[in-house]
């Protein structure tokens, strides 16, 4: 146990240090706000005195000197305003680190985002990298806010305070230091079994969050079962404990300000009945006793605020070590220095020797031998799941071989910069992906520069030109993310225009008509096959009508090539390819 | 707000003492000035020790009291809270688990999540915050006020100019920022947006090598959230300064008014000390509202965003109840056991019809075909036959019954339906496997396992039936999903089964050997198979040929190869030596 604590404060300590050099960017701006919280420390602790000493002034009736209090309410009047000054710009400046340094950190997560390589991004939930970019790094904002603002000047009042009682009057500050320990005990007493509680909660919380994704993300399922009772029923459980346990969490933990203001009372009636007994020996002037109350008032409140500061902060660093743990991921192997930028391709593709697995255990691909000539097609088929994605992502350099290599136009891959590599190849996927914005973004994405007729061009082309005409804004209008509300098979005509506006030298299709209707599908194939005629172009597709034109056939079965030729001599040899062949007629 | 206020009736006591309580506290918070006035006054004054000693016991006193006063409202704030939460928690899930198609389609399934869960928790920490703080700050601000009537009224005056003053820069900041809070958190989305585009697009993102230009892009998208959120910053950083300066300001006023009094021998020394504590316990407070103010303007925002979830109308196609769904048959003759009556549909906010003049009759245990094009309607189709949607024009009769007329329950316990996406639910296969027949048999279960192909994949998990799922059935691949959740509507022995293009992902193999298996199921099972492949709904009783939501033909494979276009070129399309030979035959 304590092991595992002194772990978690080295951990906090590294991560806490990488804070520190995101904000040391902004040291000037930390200076000053570190100054002027000095300052305002120093102003708020001033005026109760000169409040104090006009107070004395005030002797009693015809007895005010009024000379005395008009000098002391200017004095007051200038430290108030400057206060306000520095506290003004003090907030300003944290603000702008804060939310500067979270700019930074999310730009730094974000572009390491784009490096890192696919086997990372293909192994983690989507939603757990979006809420460490966006959640996480909301939640440590507030609390470095909430530091920046309240830790300091905290601690600075705490010791200002007590400086100045001291100067003040010895033997009340001592009672105000005897009484004030006994607050840390109880926020402490507090927070340590709260602790369960908090963690009983959010687990609670988690538990319902996956039901309601589960639930709310599949209604429509939920629906054709007429399950919506049992649903209920089920979130009713879950519901009601939430609520047991959120009660205590919230109660309990609410408990911490109510006694950490008991114990302020403590302190207040403590320094009263003493100083005022004080005060019938002379030890002290009342103007100075109620100088000495007031600050009782704000000696104990930093105390609160730093105990809350801190559970703040640790909930913040704790979301910054997410944040980090994204950061400092492992990125794809860098390109080799003198990288060569791949031009004039004719598509001569060959993949020699070639081994690859996602995992060790598993072997996938072995020994694989291919030689594409310019202008050939390379069908891939095989049943679901085996592996005929793989083939393609080694070739868009997605994956990196594990041994052997590819080589285009005689050259390894892994030499050439990866953006010649991958603009060489026009891919259509199988999984439709488009972004946020109009039509037109989306037919451009790979030429943003194409004129209008050539961006009509392709959608004709692609056969998406009649259905994006009937659209409201035609070109301009603006889908949401993921196509919103266009179908399956429309997103996936506007991705094939995408590619279609680029016509790069080589081609990859992924299952790139599954959902488009056989007719349509006829028609793209013509143009497809234009496009096709001198480029060098890979096929992944399960309906077999698809690829019997090609030149080479790949059959793909667990990860591993099983058959190899032309769909004459594959049917001949009466293997698996001609299994499958066959199954689509059996009825 | 006020929408979501009934939800607090039932913690109408809760929420009534808690405040009650806090006022409580804030009453014995107040008399502790006075009780020092008189310490000073009276106590070190007039030399009497013994005054201290009891006034500095009440002090005590009134400590305790204020501790237990503060914690009783503490626990009815929370109660209150958490229970209003809980509550409404449950009221919008079963709200959403009410809606019909057409609104699950228009709400969006993000959204509901986060509204289901970040939102209801900023209402209920709302809640919590304006039962404890929010009623206090004001009792604290006017008491204080009231307070200072009591000691002197001139002085108090300058209480009743300030404290307007205070309320307006409060509420004025509280107005002026609660829209750039908004614009702030539609700043945030975008940058939300982009990451998850990032994501989800990432192969498209670097095939097309736009990593860079990704990265201005984002680069833009925090610089303008930066921007917003430090703009907001510098205005909220105002309220602070501010006050402080109307209460020291207020205090100077104070201290020279009391000047004048005490010179003229109408105010003590420890009465003015007392005045100008209670201004000082003004500032105090107003410093915890400023910290309040951005829970409660979230709290406001959050609570909007709630309220339009109720707000969607939320008719259902079919009955409600269950009254009076007797069978109106029609009288004389047999009754076609489905019919569609010159149906049509036009989606809500749709332009244009997505199905036109359907109109067919379907005999009990024939099995039907749907085939077309993408868009051309297959999906519409089978789904106004559970009544997911509304038809527009026509009508469809089961049984001679307007399924308008029947209920919810009795016509979805005749329909079982295989949806396009294939999700299973965590738990395990079984509990999966129940959503079809709660009290199935495991006889039953391991019944439909086998008419959908799925034995092998069931016997192949650790545990069988027994195995376990995770959530939307990640650890099975797509082909064993779409066989278990056949297999989950088989388990429920439906009248009518809906198959919704739910063998894409079987190979050619199993989709044929899942074909005959439900050829033989018991029972006269009406089937409707959607499909692209003109293999899985060949040998169909009836096939019905979708074209842009119009019906282009309907018959027998045989027929629909002599009279219907659409359906040979769809034929053609998938095996071209059919088209070869068909030429060949045809020439001859």
């Amino acid at each position: 146990m304590a092991h595992s604590t002194e772990k978690k404060n080295t951990s906090q300590m590294t991560t806490l240090k990488t804070v520190l050099q995101y904000i040391r960017k902004y040291w000037l701006l930390v200076g000053l706000s570190l100054i002027l919280a000095a300052v305002t420390v120093v102003l708020t602790l001033y005026i109760p005195i000169l409040t104090g000493n006009a107070v004395d002034l005030l002797l009693g009736k015809d007895a005010v000197k009024f000379d005395g209090v008009f000098a002391i309410l200017k004095k007051i009047g200038i430290a108030m305003l400057l206060t306000a000054a520095a506290q003004w710009v003090m907030n300003t400046c944290n603000n702008h680190i804060t939310y500067h340094v979270v700019k930074d950190i999310r730009e730094r997560a974000f572009h390491r985002l784009e490096e890192l390589p696919l086997k990372y991004l293909d192994s983690r939930s989507y939603g757990d990298i979006v809420s460490r970019v966006i959640a996480d790094v909301d939640t440590f904002a507030d609390g470095l806010l909430m530091g920046f603002t309240q830790l300091f000047t905290g601690v600075l009042t705490i010791l200002g305070t007590l400086l100045f009682m001291l100067v003040t009057n010895v033997p009340i500050t001592l009672v105000v230091v005897c009484i004030t320990p006994v607050s840390f005990l109880v926020a402490k007493f507090i927070a340590s079994r709260t602790y369960s509680m908090f963690k009983l909660q959010s687990e609670t919380r988690g538990e319902q969050t996956s039901l309601i994704e589960e639930m709310i993300g599949n209604q429509k399922v939920v629906k054709i079962f007429a399950r919506e009772e049992k649903v209920k029923e089920q979130f009713a459980e879950i519901n009601g404990r939430l609520e047991k346990c959120s009660l205590k969490a919230i109660f309990f933990s609410s408990l911490t300000n109510p006694c950490t203001r008991f114990v302020n009372s403590l302190v207040y009636a403590g320094v009263g009945i003493f100083g005022a007994l004080l005060a019938i020996r002379g030890g002290i002037s009342v103007g100075r006793l109620s100088c000495f109350l007031s600050y009782a008032n704000q000696y104990t409140k930093p105390f609160n605020e730093i105990s809350g500061v801190i559970t703040e902060l640790q909930n913040a660093l704790a979301c910054a070590a997410r944040i980090f743990e994204l950061i400092d991921e492992e990125p794809q192997v860098p390109e080799v220095p003198d990288a060569y930028v791949l031009e004039n391709v004719r598509g001569n593709v060959k993949l020699e020797n070639v081994s690859f697995s996602y995992v060790p255990e598993k072997k996938l691909i072995e020994n694989f031998n291919l030689e594409v000539k310019p202008g050939q097609r390379v069908a891939i088929v095989g049943p679901t799941g085996c592996g005929k994605t793989t083939l393609i992502n080694l070739l868009m350099r997605f994956y990196d071989v594990n041994s052997g290599r590819i080589l285009v136009e005689g050259k390894d891959i892994r030499e050439m910069t990866r953006g010649s590599l991958r603009t060489s190849y026009g891919m259509v996927l199988q999984e439709t992906w488009l972004r946020s914005g109009t039509i037109r973004d989306n037919i451009c994405m790979g030429r943003p520069e194409a004129t209008e007729d050539e961006v009509i061009a392709a959608a004709k082309a692609a056969h998406a030109h009649s259905f994006i005409k009937r659209l409201p804004e035609g070109y301009d209008t603006v889908i949401t993310e993921d196509g919103g509300s266009l179908s399956q098979g429309q997103k996936q005509l506007l991705c094939i225009a995408r590619v279609m506006l680029c016509l790069p030298p080589m081609l990859i299709l992924d299952e790139a008509t599954s959902s488009i209707d056989t007719r349509t599908e006829l028609r793209i194939q013509n143009a497809f096959a234009t496009m096709m005629e001198g480029r060098t172009s890979f096929i992944v597709a399960h309906r077999l009508s698809t690829i019997q034109e090609a030149d080479i056939i790949l059959v793909m079965k667990d990860g591993n090539i099983i058959e190899q030729g032309n769909h004459e001599t594959l049917l001949a040899a009466g293997g698996f390819y001609a299994n499958l062949y066959n199954a689509q007629f059996a009825g | 707000m006020k929408r979501l206020l009934k939800y607090l009736k039932d913690y109408k006591k809760e929420s009534v003492l808690a405040p009650l309580f806090k006022l409580l506290e804030a009453f014995f918070e107040l008399m502790v000035p006075l009780v020092m006035a008189s310490i000073i006054d009276k106590g070190i004054g007039g030399q009497d020790t013994g005054h201290i000693v009891k006034m500095g016991l009440c002090l005590l006193v009134l400590a305790v009291i204020g501790l237990v006063a503060a914690v009783t409202a503490q626990f009815f704030a929370a109660k209150a809270a958490v229970g209003f939460s809980t509550k409404l928690r449950q009221a919008l899930f079963d709200h959403i688990q009410g809606l019909n198609f057409t609104n699950i389609d228009k709400a969006g399934t993000s959204t509901m999540i986060t509204r289901m869960t970040s939102d209801i928790n900023q209402v209920q920490s709302g809640v919590n915050m304006v039962l404890r703080l929010f009623l206090r700050s004001p009792i604290i601000v006017f008491g204080a006020m009231i307070m200072a009537f009591t000691i002197d009224v001139k002085s108090a005056m300058i209480f009743v100019v300030a404290i307007p003053l205070l309320a307006v820069v409060v509420f004025g900041i509280m107005m002026w920022t609660m829209p750039l809070y908004k614009k702030v958190q539609s700043n945030l989305d975008k940058v939300l947006g982009i990451t998850r585009e990032n994501l989800t697009g990432v192969r498209v993102i670097r095939a097309f090598h736009k990593e860079e230009e990704e990265e201005k892009r984002f680069c833009d998208y925090t610089e303008a959230l930066a921007d917003s959120q430090t703009f907001v910053g510098k205005i909220s950083a105002i309220m602070n300064p501010v006050t402080y300066i109307v209460v020291n300001g207020a205090i100077i006023a104070l201290i020279y008014c009391g000047a004048i009094q005490v010179n003229l021998g109408n105010l003590s020394q420890g009465e003015v000390i007392a005045i100008v504590n209670y201004m000082s316990q003004i500032l105090v407070e107003l410093v915890k509202l400023a910290n309040l103010i951005v829970t409660i303007t979230k709290a406001l925002a959050c609570a909007d965003r709630i309220a339009g979830v109720f707000e969607i109308e939320n008719g259902s196609v079919l009955r409600e109840s269950e009254e009076g769904s007797a069978d109106h048959k029609m009288q004389g003759g047999e009754i076609p056991f489905l019919v569609f009556d010159h149906v049509s549909l036009t989606y809500a906010g749709a332009g244009a019809e997505t199905l036109h003049d359907m109109n067919f009759e379907v005999r009990k245990g024939e099995t039907v075909g749907i085939i077309g094009g993408t868009g051309s309607g297959k999906s519409s189709l089978v789904n106004l036959i559970p009544g997911f949607y509304p038809v527009t024009g026509g009508a469809i009769r089961l049984n001679g019954t307007d399924i308008r007329n029947m209920s919810e329950n009795e016509l979805r316990n005749r329909v079982g339906m295989v949806p396009q996406k294939a999700v299973l639910f965590k738990g395990t296969i079984r509990s999966n496997l129940q959503w079809g027949k709660e009290d199935a048999t495991e006889e039953e279960m391991w019944q439909a396992i086998d008419t959908a192909q799925a034995r092998e994949v069931v016997e192949g998990k650790i545990g069988k039936l027994d195995a376990e799922v995770a959530q939307n059935g990640k650890n099975l691949s797509g082909g064993q999903r779409q066989r278990l959740t056949i297999a989950r509507a088989l388990v429920k022995k439906p009248e009518i089964l809906i198959l919704d293009d739910s063998a894409s992902a079987l190979d050619y193999a199993t989709d044929a050997k899942l074909r005959a298996a439900l050829r033989e199921l018991e029972g006269n099972t009406t089937t409707f198979i959607v499909s692209q492949r003109a293999s899985t709904i060949r040998h169909a009783d009836k096939i019905i040929v979708l074209d842009d939501g119009e019906m282009a033909g309907l018959g027998t494979h045989d027929e629909l190869m002599k009279n219907c276009d659409v359906y040979r070129e769809i034929y053609f399309s998938q095996y071209p030596e059919e088209r070869l030979k068909a030429a060949k035959e045809g020439g001859r």
